[in-house]
């Protein structure tokens, strides 16, 4: 093992739990800001498809996913059946698949319980944040407490924003013209730039960024999907072809 | 009670995608080739997200300085390609993209 005083001073305080945790947390404010308008008009809406107080926070403490439970509520304001929404949150949540086979390396080695929480903790914004620092080249062992403080970050606040929403949310100004939401659009950027050193990863963002506007008529996230798939599957063939 | 076969069906199929490949990554090593093409997940998983977002509304195209979006997602890129930091690409693409909505209304 690396003795503490070889590594900088900053990288060595982080390769401890604790303070992973909590730069897990920090890094994840960006994203926590662009969520917010969500989780808000997530909790004002849910109320007028019919759902009650305690199920809209029930939905957003065990399920925790923006992007089905707006999909939920929207077909539950239109009168579908429980069993077809969860059919649809099955769907629209396929993504995670891909996001959970690229965390495999990382994950591989911890126990179950760890496996569970981080599994469920599983969101666009954790996985975009916890690639980030696994990326990184430091080998700290403790890179799964920072994934942990990112994710139970942005859990606390979709708890609060939901609880706000059914709360406040009628005399709230109109969320969605806050333009909080764009918060998520620049750090994604940001996090995306980094990565495009070598000509294959190029071509795999330009024909996901060109396949993802084709696509996006698509229902239920499936767009992105596709998007994804194209992307890696440019990536791999073009490195290929380089090779040769 | 139909609320609570709701929300407990959508926390199932939640929580089981998420979690199917993190409970059994112990019984497999994923092959290189493998590996090497799930390196491309998050940048692409990434940009897949925020393109839509940018220059999509109202089912249309924005190709235009009226779309204050694109406007700071190109202040972004600018801000992260010449400064590799990401704090700084933030912070300054959400001040093009507010600064921009002020100047479009005032515009207006």
């Amino acid at each position: 093992m690396t003795h503490p005083d070889l590594l900088p001073r900053s990288l060595a305080r982080r390769s401890r739990p604790r303070p992973e945790f909590w730069a897990g947390a920090r890094d994840m404010v960006p994203l926590i800001v662009g969520a917010i308008p969500f989780g808000i008009i997530f909790g004002t809406l849910a109320g007028s498809s019919g759902l009650s107080a305690p199920a809209t926070l029930a939905m957003s403490a065990f399920v925790f996913a923006g992007s089905a439970q707006f999909i939920a509520i929207g077909m539950l304001a239109a009168s579908s059946g429980w069993l077809l929404v969860v059919l649809t949150t099955l769907v629209v949540n396929l993504r995670h698949l891909l996001y959970a086979a690229s965390l495999v390396p990382h994950v591989q080695s911890l126990s179950s319980p760890w496996k569970v929480a981080l599994g469920f903790l599983l969101t666009d914004e954790s996985f975009a944040v916890a690639s980030r620092r696994y990326d990184q080249s430091d080998a700290s062992p403790h890179k799964h407490w920072y994934y942990l403080g990112a994710a139970s970050a942005m859990y606390l606040n979709w708890q609060i924003c939901t609880l706000l929403g059914i709360t406040l949310g009628q005399t709230l100004p109109n969320a969605a013209a806050w333009g909080l939401d764009f918060a998520m659009s620049v750090t994604f950027i940001g996090m995306t730039i980094p990565y495009l050193k070598t000509k294959p990863m190029g071509i795999a963002v330009a024909v996901a960024a060109i396949v993802a506007l084709l696509a996006a008529p698509l229902p239920h996230k499936l767009g992105l999907m596709v998007a994804a798939i194209a992307g890696i599957a440019a990536g791999v063939s073009s490195e290929r072809l380089t090779q040769t | 009670m139909n609320e609570l076969f709701l929300i407990a069906g959508m926390a199932i199929a939640t929580f089981t995608i998420r979690y199917v490949m993190f409970a059994a990554s112990h019984r497999f090593t994923l092959p290189p080739t493998l590996l090497r093409a799930l390196r491309y997940v998050p940048p692409v998983v990434l940009t897949a997200i925020v393109v839509p977002e940018v220059l999509l509304s109202e089912g249309g195209l924005q190709l235009s300085f009226g779309n204050a979006r694109l406007v700071g997602a190109i202040a972004a890129i600018a801000v992260g390609t010449g400064t590799q930091n990401l704090l700084l690409t933030i912070v300054l693409g959400m001040a093009a993209f507010f600064g921009w909505q002020a100047v479009l209304t005032w515009l207006v």
